[in-house]
């Protein structure tokens, strides 16, 4: 920038860049275009597409006018909302109350319940969902169980508010503990000395200082369930929500304009969300100062029992959700044959295409995980560490943020619209796995990014300075220093990426040909053609695999730490 | 002054910094710097924090880029080249050595990157580290050593590739007391052995003054006073820098006829003082006020009472009101003096004002 010269009107120094450091910022470029043709450009053809009819004139605020007037369309928005409120209001207290045992008591076996926990994200959202069926649908086990209380059918509401409360409870419960693991022992010791009673403390001292936490909590699992697709088309029998909606809208009625506005309809919380969660999380780490002492629970007998007994509670509640998933795929011909076989696995694997699927899966799951954590990791490095262009890093610092508020189906139908314009160069991707990389990529950009700027950021900021004064070019001092530092930092993306592509439906159910299906939709299809079995059979496959990854990128990243971590530990001396 | 692209002319200068300024939006950081640097100096920019003195360091490494302004290396015009493309090592509060790299392969980074042979190299760093005192720390993570020997490293590394400019960037404020003075006198002795061209920046008056050739003292984006450790400290030219380096008590006073300085009712003879009707604030340094030798006839002579002993270790700073001079003054006895004079709280004696050591200021 031009500064303001004050000595005769001079102009402006600026420094020569040397060559080595315009290959970073030709990278940089290049990673700023892709999230621009990847991220940005889809989103402006929804925005596009929204205020246009059907020949591409512009019509202003005409669709929406239209959408709003149609009353099937009014309720599925009613309903969306409805139910995201119920599951919010069940899930975070359910998940504070379990954060807070883990936090805040001396229960046993915390490590084992974390991770039970935890598990869901392990699988498709819609595991759940087929293991309500088998509890509660139609020939359930526990159906007559469910009439006596009043409720006449799973298929719908019910089914979808206890599937989601069991998906989206990892998520809330991982934003809770870390709120609630920021106590500042100090607070409670001066209450103790001035004989506060615990209830006063818990209103005064915990609840204050888990507040932005619970907010963010709360908004993260009403955004979840508002966009999730999987549960409401497993479970949801005739009850219409957003997220159903628009995949009718577009793959079925080829209706874009108006699946554009559903769209705008679910980005408007997953934003709102977006914001928020920002500004909490300044709040949240400002509270903290460097000088604060770590809190930690104090036994108490009926307490620790009483937390133990809820945990074991919630923690039974989802091994039945996960162990019914896991019998049902086994089970010859529920419920008339119930002794075991792997019949699901061969139908579901062989004729339900689920084979081939699977192996899409994978090579999207490996491609997504190696690409996404390339870009991801050099993107950020290039906006930490690296000088000029200053006009250029705002803009992609942006665009990596964006992908947490943009729901994954509304990315997915920004890529139909963008990428199925025949007028666009890139057309050729549609359908392609490339784009089912990147489409994925982009989706889960936002985590990546933010545990590569931790990591970076933890870094001396001088490193490149004393590496330019030692003419070592940047690139060196990366691969020798930031690389090697960051290895741990890194396995974690690749995992999170691998798991995320595993699991995800919402953007890939747009863009998929049946050469590139994936073993998530294949599910959805089993689930469809009423091969219920085979489609929990799949389910619990993918679990599995999920799980048999997290496992190796553990050990891989037990490998990398032993040879690149060595500095870490202290001398043997 | 500096003679444009003629550097034979001016063999001598490592360093020619003129109209330097820096804005940071509406703030101006730097304001006209010019300054020049001689081959083998040690020159410390000296100033309290904001002053500006680590900017100029960044600015002069090619870390900042200066808003308007030229340097000039050796009589090579760099002000536009990227930091690469100078001659300088640095070292860096923070050390900033690479963790998960050895000493042997923190040192020899530079070296590795200019293709020397592996033998030289190797002779290169041990030379190096026998010359910072660590000679059999090679195989050791900078993790695994001190304070002072992570900045005897930092150190090392920085003139590994013989830079004809070292910068060394509040090299010593992260480091406990004891290692803070040791550091000192070695880095300054190996500056003088190797007759290196060093800048060092530093809020500590104290280090400065033990280190520097030349001191820059700096306040508000500005050069208050360029000299050496004894003129700073003896001839400050501002108020600024008078308080800054050492301590110094100030009294209101007006020059009543040639030579003569009235303070409260209490007349001092004072050379300087030649303004005659002039209003003055007079500077004077603890240590310039006396309590021996005195004999009969002296002038500038007071009586004063003690009102608070500071025990410091070998001598005290001692709090004293005077028969009238309107403030306290300041000064400094020496503990075998109280004790030799059995002065406490509320004692009285004699003190004289070296008066040719005021520096008097308009106020």
């Amino acid at each position: 920038m031009a500064a303001v010269i004050d000595s005769g009107g001079l102009k402006a120094v600026r420094q020569r860049v040397h060559w080595t450091d315009r290959i970073g910022h030709a990278v940089l470029i290049l990673i700023a275009a892709v999230l621009f043709a990847f991220l940005a450009a889809p989103l402006a053809a929804i925005l596009m597409q929204s205020v246009e009819n059907k020949d591409g004139a512009f019509v202003g605020l005409d669709n929406f006018i239209a959408y709003m007037q149609t009353a099937a369309l009014r309720q599925s928005l009613w309903n969306s909302v409805w139910v995201s409120a119920t599951v919010t209001l069940i899930a975070v207290p359910a998940a504070f109350l379990f954060a807070y045992a883990l936090t805040r008591s001396c229960m046993p076996l915390k490590g084992l319940f974390r991770t039970i926990t935890l598990t869901p994200l392990l699988a498709p959202s819609l595991l759940s969902a087929i293991s309500f069926i088998y509890w509660f649908g139609n020939q359930g086990v526990l159906k007559d169980a469910m009439r006596a209380v009043g409720i006449a059918s799973i298929y719908g509401a019910p089914g979808i508010i206890i599937s989601e409360i069991f998906s989206v409870f990892p998520h809330a419960l991982m934003i809770l503990v870390t709120a609630l693991s920021l106590a500042d022992a100090r607070l409670y010791e001066a209450a103790d000395a001035m004989g506060t009673s615990a209830a006063r403390k818990f209103f005064t001292i915990t609840l204050p200082g888990a507040k932005y936490g619970l907010i963010s909590a709360a908004m993260v699992t009403f955004t979840l369930v508002m966009t999730d697709f999987g549960i409401p088309k497993v479970i949801g029998g005739n009850f219409n929500m957003l997220a159903t909606d628009i995949f009718k809208l577009v793959i079925g009625q080829q209706d874009f304009q108006k699946g554009a506005v559903v769209g705008f309809i679910l980005l408007a919380p997953a934003l709102l969300t977006f914001f928020v969660d920002r500004f909490v999380q300044r709040k949240q780490t400002s509270m903290l100062t460097a000088r604060a002492v770590p809190y930690s629970p104090k036994k108490s007998r009926g307490y620790d029992i009483a937390m133990t007994a809820y945990c074991l509670l919630v923690v039974a509640g989802m091994l039945a959700v996960l162990g019914m998933a896991v019998f049902a795929s086994f089970v010859k011909f529920w419920p008339y044959d119930l002794s075991l076989s792997t019949r699901h696995y061969a139908f579901g694997l062989l004729d339900g295409e689920v084979g081939t699927a699977f192996i899409t899966s994978l090579k999207l799951a490996s491609a997504t995980a190696f690409f996404g954590t390339v870009i991801v990791f050099v993107g950020a490095y290039l906006i930490e560490k690296t000088r000029d262009l200053d006009w250029l890093r705002p803009i992609v610092q942006l665009l990596a943020l964006l992908p947490m508020a943009v729901p994954g189906l509304v990315l997915g139908l920004g890529y139909i619209f963008f990428f199925n314009a025949p007028a666009n160069p890139l057309n050729g991707l549609y359908q392609t796995l490339t784009l089912l990389v990147l489409c994925t990529i982009v989706h889960f950009y936002t985590t990546g990014h933010l545990t590569a700027v931790t990591a970076l950021k933890a870094l001396d900021s001088e490193f490149e300075s004393v590496s330019a004064s030692l003419k070592v070019p940047f690139y060196k001092t990366f691969w020798r220093v930031t690389l090697p530092i960051c290895a741990p930092a890194l396995i974690d993306i690749a995992r999170y990426f691998f798991i995320n592509a595993m699991t995800t439906i919402s953007a890939v159910v747009f863009l998929y040909s049946p050469e590139t299906k994936v073993a998530a939709i294949a599910i959805l299809n089993l689930d469809e053609a009423g091969e219920i079995g085979a489609a929990a059979a799949m389910a619990v496959l993918i679990a599995a695999v999920s799980t048999l990854a997290t496992i190796m990128f553990l050990g891989l990243g037990w490998l990398v730490n032993r040879r690149t971590q060595a500095w870490r530990r202290p001398a043997a001396s | 002054m500096a003679v444009a692209g003629v550097p034979a002319a001016n063999s001598t200068l490592a360093l020619e910094l003129s109209g330097i300024h820096k804005h940071f939006d509406a703030f101006h950081a730097l304001k006209n710097i010019e300054l020049t640097v001689h081959r083998g100096e040690f020159v410390c920019f000296l100033g309290p924090s904001g002053c500006g003195k680590t900017t100029l360091l960044r600015i002069i490494a090619g870390l900042e880029v200066q808003s308007a302004g030229t340097i000039r290396q050796g009589g090579r015009d760099i002000s536009r080249l990227p930091p690469a493309d100078r001659d300088y090592g640095i070292v860096f509060q923070s050390y900033a050595l690479f963790p998960n790299l050895n000493v042997f392969e923190n040192v020899s980074y530079g070296l590795v990157n200019r293709r020397a042979p592996k033998g030289d190299i190797t002779k290169r760093v041990n030379e190096l580290l026998k010359l910072v005192g660590l000679p059999d720390s090679g195989a050791k993570f900078p993790g695994q050593l001190s304070g002072g020997q992570q900045q005897r490293i930092a150190l090392a590394r920085a003139i590994a590739t013989s830079p004809s400019l070292l910068l060394l960037d509040e090299p010593l404020s992260a480091l406990d007391a004891l290692e803070r003075v040791r550091l000192r006198q070695e880095i300054r002795s190996l500056q003088q052995r190797l007759g290196i061209t060093t800048i060092m920046v530093t809020h500590d008056q104290e280090e400065a003054l033990s280190m520097a050739d030349r001191i820059v003292v700096m306040n508000h984006g500005v050069i208050e006073q360029v000299g050496s450790p004894l003129d700073i400290y003896r001839e400050p030219a501002s108020p600024f820098v008078v308080d800054f380096v050492g301590k110094a008590n100030v009294l209101e006073g007006k020059v009543i006829s040639p030579g003569h300085l009235q303070i409260g009712s209490v007349t001092l003879a004072c050379e300087q003082c030649v303004n005659v009707g002039h209003t003055v604030k007079a500077y004077l340094r603890p240590e310039d006020i006396v309590a021996r030798p005195i004999s009969d006839g002296d002038a500038n002579v007071i009586d004063a009472k003690i009102d608070k002993i500071e025990f410091l270790g070998s001598y005290c700073l001692v709090r004293v009101s005077t028969d009238g001079l309107p403030t306290p003054l300041t000064v400094y006895l020496s503990l075998n003096f109280l004790a030799e004079q059995t002065l406490e709280q509320g004692s009285r004696l004699k003190l004289r004002i070296l008066t040719e050591r005021l520096r008097l200021f308009g106020a």
